[in-house]
């Protein structure tokens, strides 16, 4: 068994606890923090350390330690709690996750960094409590084994710890029981670092370490678990040299090991170190469900879930989209057949298709996730900017259980925080601003998210000074961009996600970060989105985003070219009619416009762009379907229009790659694959290929004309 | 033949590798084995616009969009005919999966070191490039196709990296 197996376990579980650790922190009540959060804090820098300790990321591992030397006054009081000191903190955090960061990718972490945190952290320590190291520990090392959650004995455990730092020659009892010789060998190498070890004896059965160590017991548990079982370890703290009661060390081992069913919230819960255990014991065996620190979702969350490769859960998806398309199949089959004499059959079938439903829609809501995983990191940055800036701000946020497909919610991070980045900047005045147009000097940042139909909807609202009309037409007049003074609001607005579009007077280091909101824009329509933003003067803007539930079904529109069945998505479609002779207009020879109402739209025939042989070439036979993307509205020519349906999506770059005019595949009912068309693309596509046409034709006319 | 072959590779060494050998027109090829995932019909192929007139599309292969290569377009070779004989020699390459259409597939050959000849500097439309060299099994001569190469080949336009630094 070789240790650095657990590495990736305990890098993804450190960062899951630091994350924990920066949500526990900003939620903090500074004058009135919770006693129950202050624990779960130090729990998760306790976790760490005792991590860091064993994969001997020695850095990592003294950070922590100061760090968790500070929270454990905190968490007892004698640490008045500050709003720099949170600050410190939360510095703290990120140093660590530096650290960890430094430590995956195999390096070691910054050393100037991680000397000026610990002087800060041991000048912190020296300045509040008026001594380095915690020297207030009742030096009597302890021999009360279990710390079961009677409160005295969680005074004792607490003692156990503090006393650590000086009860040097302290000797410690450890036995292993059930532990194979190659781990055992592991294990005792491991105890080498903590201290000397004095004797060591026993079988696989039980084995007995006498180990001389200033650890504390907790420390050495919580690194020996990345290895073995809690229950099949169990650790004394005796005097030097005293006799060695092993009368009953099954018992307190036993009783560490259900960790779960321990009231985390009891009396004085301060130093449980159970839910230390908890961690340790996830990290070895991965599968496990992360064990959420955060004190009180300890309990009950810990068994409920489970960490499931996304690949793994898309093969399912697969499976059953090929499972409703088997069973469509069968249905068609089955709808020819006598109902009375097949009653059964069909019967059997109906159920099948319910079935067949029910377990889509549970499959796909596996993948779905709620908006919270990407709410949650905003606090920070909200107060962070604001702090920078200077500004006021409380945030607010609504919806956080909206679920949203993970590959999605993943994507909308960045654009979210440049949208966020931007109101902070931009929107919100400054407190003394706010007050001289009579507003709450405290401006009020709401981030929500709803579902509505089949969409999710998520706003960015500011109460700010809202977009500046004049400012936005004059800044798009000089880049050239065609506006007039009479636009409507709506297009003006528009107009600052055109690319390139960033005044002069936006980019500040805090939101002029490379990343417009052209690309803002780009990345929400990429994901089959759009962005519209309401904006009123003196009262703030509103960024609305506008995103499908989920990337792997798609309402689709099939229709038919030739033999051929494509699917155009249907929120791309705005409407379809037969063209008429009077209606049609040719510009330029060969280029021609559809008259729609007051609208000339210019005419793409999908079997041109596409080659496909045998669609109908008489305009007006065929179906002008009215499409928009990108901005850009056309009618597109095609034969037939066959149904709407809704349709998994297949990529096509999985085996093959980008297609120009397509956007991804489907199966059919039939088994057969049809793909579906980017409209915007297609648009491209049908330019470029009228400008080969026309250069071809061009060259010949030269030719002829030479000749 | 073949079940001799294989008992032969099985008792021989390890050295000799197994080939799925099949045909385009007259001429015999063959592919690692160890690259074929499975072999099926030729039906159902949905056609995709703008592309090399060899790639002749996609299809559905139990839930999974495989494009599917006529090697005898690629080749250049004169009869391409698409019946209840065509087969698609289903490959593994580069994490893709991709069809091959060939006319037909004939067995599966054990080839050991010494009977297998490097391929000669020839051919236009055949670049050595993709030849792992030549198999000499008696009076017969395998072209043995590094599916690999081929396939990723930017000439193959199948792979959207190469197709970007072609």
């Amino acid at each position: 068994m070789d240790i650095s197996d657990f590495y990736d376990t305990f890098f993804e579980e450190a960062e899951e606890l630091l994350a924990d650790m920066e949500r526990l922190l900003l939620d903090l009540d500074v004058d009135d923090p919770d006693g129950e959060d202050l624990n779960a804090i130090f729990r998760a820098a306790h976790s760490i350390k005792g991590g860091a300790g064993t994969f001997g990321f020695t850095v990592l591992q003294e950070t922590t330690h100061l760090l968790e030397n500070l929270l454990d006054h905190t968490r007892r009081g004698e640490l008045k709690l500050r709003r720099d000191i949170v600050d410190t903190f939360l510095e703290t955090k990120d140093m660590l996750h530096d650290q960890l960061d430094a430590y995956r990718n195999g390096g070691e972490p910054d050393a100037e960094a991680f000397e000026r945190i610990s002087r800060v952290l041991q000048q912190m320590a020296l300045d509040e409590l008026g001594q380095g190291e915690a020297v207030k520990g009742k030096a009597t090392p302890d021999p009360v084994p279990a710390p079961t959650p009677p409160p005295e004995t969680s005074e004792v455990a607490e003692a156990d710890r503090d006393g650590a730092g000086e009860t040097a020659g302290r000797q410690l009892s450890i036995t292993l029981s059930g532990v194979s010789d190659n781990d055992r060998e592991l294990l005792v190498e491991e105890l080498q670092h903590f201290g000397t070890i004095a004797s060591q004896s026993g079988d696989v059965a039980r084995y007995r370490v006498l180990l001389d160590s200033t650890e504390s017991k907790d420390d050495i548990e919580a690194v020996l678990c990345f290895i073995i079982e809690p229950e099949q370890l169990s650790i004394e703290v005796e005097a030097p040299g005293g006799g060695a009661d092993l009368a009953e060390p099954q018992a307190p081992a036993a009783s560490e090991a259900m960790p779960k069913s321990e009231p985390i919230s009891a009396v004085a819960p301060d130093d449980l170190p159970e839910p230390d255990k908890v961690e340790p014991k996830g990290s070895a065996t991965p599968s496990r469900a992360p064990g959420k620190s955060g004190g009180k979702s300890a309990k009950g969350s810990e068994s409920s879930t489970i960490r499931v490769p996304v690949d793994k859960v898309d093969q399912i998806i697969n499976l059953v989209g090929e499972l409703i398309i088997t069973q469509s199949m069968l249905e068609q089959t089955a709808s020819d057949l006598d109902i009375v004499s097949h009653g059964p059959l069909v019967n059997g079938m109906n159920l099948l298709q319910r079935n067949a439903r029910d377990l889509q829609e549970s499959v796909m809501s596996i993948r779905m996730m709620p908006m919270d995983y990407v709410f949650s990191r905003f606090p920070r940055l909200v107060r962070d900017l604001a702090a920078k800036l200077g500004k006021d701000v409380e945030l607010v946020t609504e919806g956080k259980s909206t679920e949203l497909d993970k590959s999605l919610i993943e994507r909308i991070i960045d654009p979210l925080t440049h949208l966020v980045r931007n109101s902070l900047d931009h929107g919100l005045e400054s407190p003394d601003k706010r007050e001289a147009a009579g507003k709450s000097p405290t401006g009020r940042l709401t981030l929500s998210a709803q579902h509505q139909g089949g969409n999710i909807l998520i706003e960015v609202i500011d109460d700010g000074a809202g977009l500046n009309r004049e400012r936005i037409l004059a800044k798009a007049k000089s880049s050239g961009l065609p506006v007039t003074d009479s636009m409507s609001d709506d297009d003006v607005w528009q107009l600052i996600f055109a690319p390139g579009f960033s005044t002069a007077e936006q980019v500040s280091d805090v939101s002029g970060r490379g990343v417009g909101m052209d690309v803002v824009k780009r990345n929400i329509q990429e994901m089959g989105g759009h962005v519209e933003i309401l904006s009123k003067p003196g009262q703030g803007t509103t960024t609305r985003i506008v995103l499908p539930l989920t990337l792997a079904i798609l309402d689709g529109m099939s229709i038919r070219c030739g033999n051929e069945t494509f699917l155009l998505p249907l929120n791309a479609v705005l409407e379809s009619l037969q063209p008429q002779a009077e209606d049609l207009y040719s510009m330029a020879g060969d280029d021609q416009l559809l008259k729609v109402r007051d609208e000339y739209l210019p005419i793409i025939a999908l079997h041109h762009t596409l080659d496909v042989t045998g669609a109908k070439t008489e305009l007006t036979e065929a179906i002008a379907v009215i499409v928009q993307g990108e901005g850009r509205r056309y009618a597109l020519l095609v034969d037939d229009l066959v149904g709407q349906q809704q349709v998994v999506v297949k990529n096509l770059e999985t085996n093959y790659r980008r297609v120009p005019g397509i956007s991804a595949a489907t199966i059919l009912g039939d088994g057969s694959v049809a793909l579906i068309l980017d409209i915007a693309d297609l648009h491209r596509l049908d330019r470029r290929k009228s400008q080969q046409r026309y250069e071809a034709k061009h060259q010949n006319l030269q030719e002829v004309s030479l000749a | 033949m073949s079940a001799q072959a294989n008992t032969n590779a099985l008792a021989n060494d390890t050295a000799s590798s197994e080939y799925l050998v099949f045909s385009l027109g007259d001429e015999e090829y063959a592919v690692d084995i160890l690259k074929v995932q499975e072999i099926r019909g030729y039906e159902n192929v949905t056609r995709i616009a703008n592309v090399p007139d060899f790639i002749k599309g996609v299809t559905n292969l139990r839930g999974v969009i495989v494009p599917i290569i006529d090697l005898r377009l690629k080749f250049h070779l004169d009869k391409v005919e698409y019946g209840g004989q065509t087969v698609v020699i289903v490959v593994n390459v580069d994490d893709r999966i991709v069809g091959i259409v060939v006319d037909g597939v004939s067995d599966v050959m054990s080839l050991a070191p010494d009977q297998i000849k490097p391929a000669p500097e020839f051919g236009v439309t055949l670049s050595s490039d993709y030849l792992s060299g030549i198999g000499s099994l008696e009076d017969r001569m395998l072209v043995l196709v590094d599916i690999e190469k081929l396939l990723t080949h930017e000439e193959m336009q199948l792979v959207e990296r190469t197709a970007e630094s072609a």
